[in-house]
């Protein structure tokens, strides 16, 4: 039997073997393309005895399901949970009540008053707050709960329609596995490509997450050229990538290396600091960007091009750069905003801690390409349940080069 | 039922009858029905039925309430027990106080079923024998019919009607005596078709024309049935298979789609039923 990801258990009964009620039943979901297993049934001993069947209606598409379920309903087929999802009242700030609720990143629904609802902004290791008199249900961090919030408990009228496997296939159609050491790396390139252009032209946008390995290796002016075509939307970095991006258009270095050169500069090691010292005598970035002190690189090219940047700050930082957030709920928070924008595909490229914090941010529908040098940054990823991701084992530059090609021959074909 | 008890039917007097609204294909404001004549043929249905030996129980009229003249519509009679309709359309939600105080001062025990279901009765719930065929999706619903089931505890087969014309189970079939109906297949999907076909041995199919006259809205008491005019291969059939037919004109009520049966409900059980064992 086709595992179709999109699934409802109905009950029926009543004289429904006499009545040809129940074949006629299976019959309508097979022809509305679905699929069925028969999970219970209880034939009434005799004749007057109703009887009973417990039938799992299974779906390749949410809408296909619904289609099903109004079809059978109108013979009696009626959905087998008939229970809302419960919740309690918080009795503190900053904490759920004990038994809540702890969300996955899958679609997930609550009932409420006989109905399924989604929950809205779904993101993992959180708790679900609802408002049944709205039809209401968004998912909500811990951190966030204020006294009196009504917060789901226990499973109950809670349901997870997960199985994003097969949007896994239809998005990078050839990989079979999700990590690619020992692949050929074109073959990859050009599945990200694909996944880049399809998601652009489905209205969604790309966000790309960075590490400084981006700028040391060479990676800039590939970036750069993605974002002036428009092939990423959103950028989520550290202090580290924005300091040596500025550092490289201010000095011509990364980490104090002339990037033509690959040779240490004299007092090299400072330029870094220097340069952060720069952008704050000024005010900020975007202010550097106006007053033409910063004139070129990822940071300025993200700034010319209204592309959003949030950046995360940590414990080893120099300077910060003043856009740097220090209080890293707030930087969840500055994320979480702009992955609900309609963030529909991610790169993350050369750095295992943001990666992993917007994954944990990123629901499992959001796609996940992961670029590192170091195989288990895809795997701490995947291991942490962002299981929508495909690992690529390299470097940033020779990625992003081959990445930039892919897409311009295909920019090319399209002008062709 | 067997027979040693009088007939005993609920009927309406026409006095507010008219198409003021239109909830089903036969019904057209713009034709209208003629006041004059409906009266007429309500009370030719009356007459012929007391000739008979029925003994008629009339409900008091209401103004506002034109199809309140269609009683079978009212709800399901079980021995003493009267299960109330819950109708699909509004207009004829608000008959269901008059038909309930009826019944609850007639010695019956009014149950009601829960909200949110329709069902509309003996106009899609019809016993032949010890079951109960039960018409769904047009007017009244599955689930309607299986919580009947619940309620009554006998068997109750839903049977999907297909056709706008016949909206309820009883414009197009009709059991006429335990194993016996007549029926118009067209009206029912194929498996309602096959439920028919596999549960009642002796069926007598009605013709398109003499369908669309309401051949299947047929009164039965005893052997003799009674059925609006023109539906001349029907009564031939049934005379052929020993049954008396009593014609009589009911066009006007066709007119909002509604003919002898719906017109009239029975008390007692009607012929076909067997309620014990």
């Amino acid at each position: 039997m086709t595992a179709y990801p999109f699934h409802e258990e109905v009950v029926l009964e009543g004289h429904i073997i006499d009545s040809l009620i129940l074949p006629k039943v299976l019959d309508e979901i097979l022809m509305h393309g679905g699929t069925y297993e028969l999970k219970e049934i209880h034939v009434g001993q005799r004749q007057v005895d109703p009887s009973r069947a417990r039938i799992e209606v299974r779906a390749p598409t949410e809408q296909t399901l619904r289609e099903i379920l109004d079809a059978i309903h109108d013979h009696g087929a009626v959905p087998a949970v008939s229970e809302d999802c419960q919740w309690l009242a918080a009795d503190m700030d900053g904490a759920f009540p004990e038994n809540f609720y702890s969300t996955t990143n899958h679609r997930t629904q609550v009932r409420l008053h006989g109905e399924w609802v989604d929950v809205e902004n779904m993101e993992m290791d959180c708790g679900i707050l609802v408002e049944p008199e709205r039809r209401f249900a968004t998912t909500i961090p811990m951190v966030h709960v204020r006294r009196g919030d009504r917060i789901v408990i226990g499973h109950r009228g809670v349901r997870v329609l997960a199985g994003e496997e097969g949007i896994r296939k239809s998005l990078f159609e050839f990989m079979s596995s999700p990590v690619s050491s020992e692949k050929p790396k074109g073959v990859t390139v050009r599945e990200i490509a694909h996944a880049m252009r399809r998601t652009r032209e489905a209205g969604q946008k790309i966000l790309a997450v960075l590490g400084p390995a981006v700028v040391h290796t060479g990676g800039v002016e590939h970036l750069c050229w993605l974002i002036r075509r428009g092939f990423i939307h959103i950028l989520f970095a550290g202090n580290a990538l924005a300091t040596h991006d500025i550092e490289q258009a201010l000095y011509g270095t990364s980490l104090g290396v002339w990037m033509d050169r690959g040779l240490p500069a004299e007092e090299g090691h400072q330029h870094h600091l220097r340069a952060i010292n720069t952008i704050r005598r000024v005010g900020g970035i975007k202010r550097a960007v106006e007053r033409g002190i910063l004139r070129s690189g990822i940071m300025h090219d993200c700034v010319k091009h209204g592309v959003p940047f949030v950046l995360a700050g940590s414990i080893r930082d120099d300077g910060p750069l003043p856009e740097v957030i220090t209080d890293v709920l707030e930087a969840q928070d500055r994320m979480r905003e702009q992955i609900r924008t309609g963030v529909g595909f991610c790169l993350m490229i050369a750095t295992a801690l943001h990666s992993i914090a917007t994954g944990n941010l990123l629901p499992a529908w959001v796609k996940v390409a992961c670029v590192d040098i170091n195989p288990s940054t895809v795997t701490k990823l995947m291991d942490r349940g962002s299981i929508q991701t495909v690992g690529v084992v390299t470097d940033a530059e020779p990625f992003l080069r081959s990445l930039v090609h892919e897409l311009q021959m295909t920019e090319a074909e399209t002008r062709v | 039922m067997t027979a040693m008890r009088q007939p005993t039917i609920l009927m309406c007097p026409p006095e507010y009858y008219g198409i003021e609204y239109e909830i089903n294909p036969w019904m057209s404001r713009a034709r209208g029905a003629v006041r004059e004549t409906a009266q007429a043929q309500w009370r030719m249905l009356y007459e012929t039925l007391l000739g008979l030996g029925v003994r008629v129980e009339l409900l008091t009229p209401q103004p506002g309430l034109p199809d309140l003249v269609f009683t079978a519509n009212a709800g399901l009679v079980f021995k003493n027990r009267f299960i109330s309709s819950r109708f699909r359309h509004e207009v004829r939600a608000r008959e269901t106080p008059h038909f309930d105080a009826w019944f609850a001062s007639h010695g019956f025990q009014v149950e009601h079923l829960p909200e949110g279901m329709y069902f509309e009765g003996a106009g899609d719930a019809l016993f032949c024998g010890p079951i109960l065929f039960a018409g769904y999706r047009i007017r009244s619903d599955a689930l309607a019919h299986q919580e009947v089931g619940r309620m009554i505890g006998k068997v109750v087969l839903p049977l999907e009607l297909v056709q706008g014309h016949f909206y309820h189970l009883d414009t197009c079939f009709c059991p006429l005596a335990p194993g016996e109906a007549i029926w118009y297949p067209p009206a029912f999907d194929a498996y309602a078709q096959r439920v028919i076909r596999s549960q009642i041995p002796r069926l007598i199919e009605v013709n398109d024309h003499d369908a669309r006259r309401f051949g299947c809205n047929a009164v039965v008491i005893g052997r003799t049935v009674v059925v609006n005019t023109g539906c001349g291969q029907l009564t031939e059939d049934l005379e052929q298979a020993g049954y008396r037919v009593v014609t009589t004109p009911l066009d006007e009520f066709l007119k909002a789609g509604g003919s002898a049966k719906c017109l009239t409900l029975r008390l007692d059980g009607e012929e076909a039923a067997v309620w014990d064992g």
